[in-house]
């Protein structure tokens, strides 16, 4: 396949995110076995200079769509002006990080260009010209292998998942111009929480359950300020309103995948197993030795998380100097 | 307002073991306990609410066989006043853009100024109600945590974003949007509220009365094809630490700056 694979790089504030570069990293791959080559695309304002760094990753050509109205992220001029550029640079691939943005715009993309489509990829390969992936379905329960025909197809990776790896391209900008159309949707405004660690994206998760007993998270913060993680809770925390529903980990909530997720004080009910089982390090903390979440972690204490944490923080606190 | 909801039975995996059948193409589906895919539930509570302030209807639809009807008597049950149940042979096998399609030419014979869909269900592809905007050309947003109806022809809606992240917009009807958990609490439905619709009519739509095409339905029009199905491996649970307070942590630092847990 001579076409070229098309990254759909995101970026929020005017900082490409993490994902991003995993995505660019899995369609290099890609691309390595079938031979072609690998484009991305940034969309945003005055995105040129932080759009360089992609060339690092494998981009051969850099697509930089820019304009105000490109700014901040809708469905309507993003899928636009993606569905112009992809006529022009006519991909075999597509592939974007599965983000909150990125499946809102692949769901879009995907209807309009006539792709097949998956989100949630975990894994991505070719054989015979054919796009395979492997996707987690039920919950967490079964992982589906699936085949995207036709061109071309659109794969939305999960974050966390594809190591990021460098590979010097060519990295040429080019600046096309757009048209953003019709937008229907009107920003208002964004409540931001500045300097908090996206779950998504976080190394560390630490996450309080139903043994929290409250909504006085301390221990699971300070713990997780010291690993520069990100903290989570489990439904029932988020029913008992002793977190906000963005924190919740689980069928309903977040999927992560974290280098290492800490679960204090959660007994492992399905629903949460389902958003972090593909975690790579699980330790759990349960007063209860016959609790489930002990089947899925790799390590676990038990004990109550309110003695356990502290000295854990202090610990990691000497381990780090 | 004229409010149509897409919803769809999925089997609970709260209440079932998943396995896959002896050929490996599908889930065993023998005694699985169904249910409605959960966030169809605050999509549905939803439009309830919405209708309960500004007046309409709300109709349920969704796309499956017979024993689909059973979640759309629940969601009437709950309050929705209509539904509809689009099922044939030859939808059997469609993939999302199939799904989407049979939807879309059902919205087509009604005239919506809201469609809701929940963010996701059971395959977790968060796929359909981006879809189906796109193919009705309608504006689109997806994981909406909150609606205010401004007038007739606007909402403001919330949007949650990651990293805890709050968005809010304004969109123009009609339009699609895709509902995350958290935006209301579904009311209860008791075995008395499923008895009263229990012999409400449903209409059943097919592909001909739907004139969905067989290229974008179906097996056939199917580009998104499962070739295979395993279970995840478990892991063989979680090994113990044992000894003193000190002592566990000390072995869990040690462990996780073995393993690349802990830099």
């Amino acid at each position: 396949m001579s076409q070229p694979i098309l990254v759909i790089a995101e970026q929020v504030e005017g900082v490409l995110r993490k994902v991003s570069f995993e995505a660019l990293s899995a369609a290099r791959e890609l691309a390595g076995t079938m031979g072609c080559e690998t484009y991305a695309l940034v969309l945003g304002n005055e995105m040129e200079a932080a759009a360089a760094e992609l060339g690092k990753y494998g981009a051969e050509k850099i697509i930089v769509a820019q304009d105000s109205a490109l700014a901040d992220y809708t469905t309507d001029a993003y899928c636009n002006v993606i569905n112009d550029i992809a006529a022009q640079v006519n991909p075999g691939i597509i592939v974007l990080g599965a983000t909150a943005q990125g499946k809102d715009l692949a769901a879009r993309l995907s209807a309009r260009l006539k792709a097949a489509l998956a989100t949630d990829c975990l894994t991505l390969r070719a054989e015979n010209e054919q796009v395979l992936t492997s996707r987690s379905m039920y919950g967490g329960k079964i992982v589906a292998d699936v085949a995207l025909n036709g061109t071309p197809v659109i794969a939305a990776i999960r974050p966390n998942t594809f190591p990021v790896k460098e590979a010097q391209a060519a990295g040429k900008i080019e600046k096309p111009n757009v048209k953003t159309g019709d937008i229907k949707t009107g920003l208002l405004g964004k409540h931001l929480e500045t300097g908090k660690v996206d779950l998504t994206e976080a190394d560390v998760v630490v996450s309080g359950g139903r043994g929290m007993g409250g909504s006085d998270y301390s221990v699971i913060e300070n713990l997780a300020n010291v690993l520069g993680g990100a903290v989570g809770a489990s439904r029932s925390a988020v029913d008992e309103g002793w977190r906000s529903p963005s924190d919740q980990v689980g069928q309903t909530g977040k999927t992560v995948s974290p280098a290492l997720y800490i679960a204090c004080g959660i007994s492992g009910a399905i629903q949460h197993l389902a958003g972090m089982s593909s975690s790579k390090i699980i330790v759990a903390i349960n007063k209860d030795p016959e609790a489930p979440i002990f089947n899925k972690a790799d390590y676990g204490i038990e004990g109550d998380l309110f003695e356990v944490l502290p000295v854990f923080t202090e610990a990691v606190k000497k381990m780090k100097g | 307002m004229e409010i149509l909801v897409c919803v769809k039975r999925v089997p609970d995996t709260a209440e079932n073991e998943i396995e896959i059948n002896s050929d490996g193409t599908d889930i065993d589906r023998d005694d699985l306990v169904y249910s409605v895919n959960e966030w169809d539930n605050y999509a549905v509570e939803e439009a309830i609410q919405i209708r309960d302030k500004v007046g309409g209807t709300v109709t349920v639809v969704t796309v499956g066989d017979d024993e689909s009807e059973e979640v759309l008597r629940r969601e009437m049950a709950m309050g929705a006043d209509k539904g509809i149940l689009l099922s044939d042979g030859a939808f059997e096998g469609s993939d999302g853009f199939g799904i989407a399609s049979i939807l879309k030419a059902a919205a087509g014979k009604g005239n919506y100024d809201l469609i809701l869909t929940g963010a996701q269900a059971d395959d977790g592809a968060a796929q359909i109600g981006g879809m189906l905007a796109a193919m009705l050309d309608r504006p689109y947003a997806s994981l909406v945590n909150s609606i205010e109806v401004v007038d007739d022809k606007t909402m403001k809606i919330g949007r949650e974003i990651e990293g805890g992240n709050q968005e809010m917009s304004e969109i123009q009807m009609p339009c699609v949007l895709s509902i995350q958990t958290g935006i209301n609490e579904p009311r209860y439905v008791g075995i008395r509220g499923i008895r009263k619709v229990a012999s409400v009519d449903i209409p059943v739509h097919g592909a001909a009365d739907l004139a969905v095409d067989a290229s974008a339905a179906g097996s056939a029009g199917a580009k998104v094809k499962r070739l295979d199905y395993f279970v995840p491996e478990l892991g063989e649970g979680a090994e113990m630490l044992e000894g003193g307070m000190e002592e566990k942590i000390d072995k869990l630092v040690e462990l996780l700056k073995a393993k690349g847990g802990l830099k």
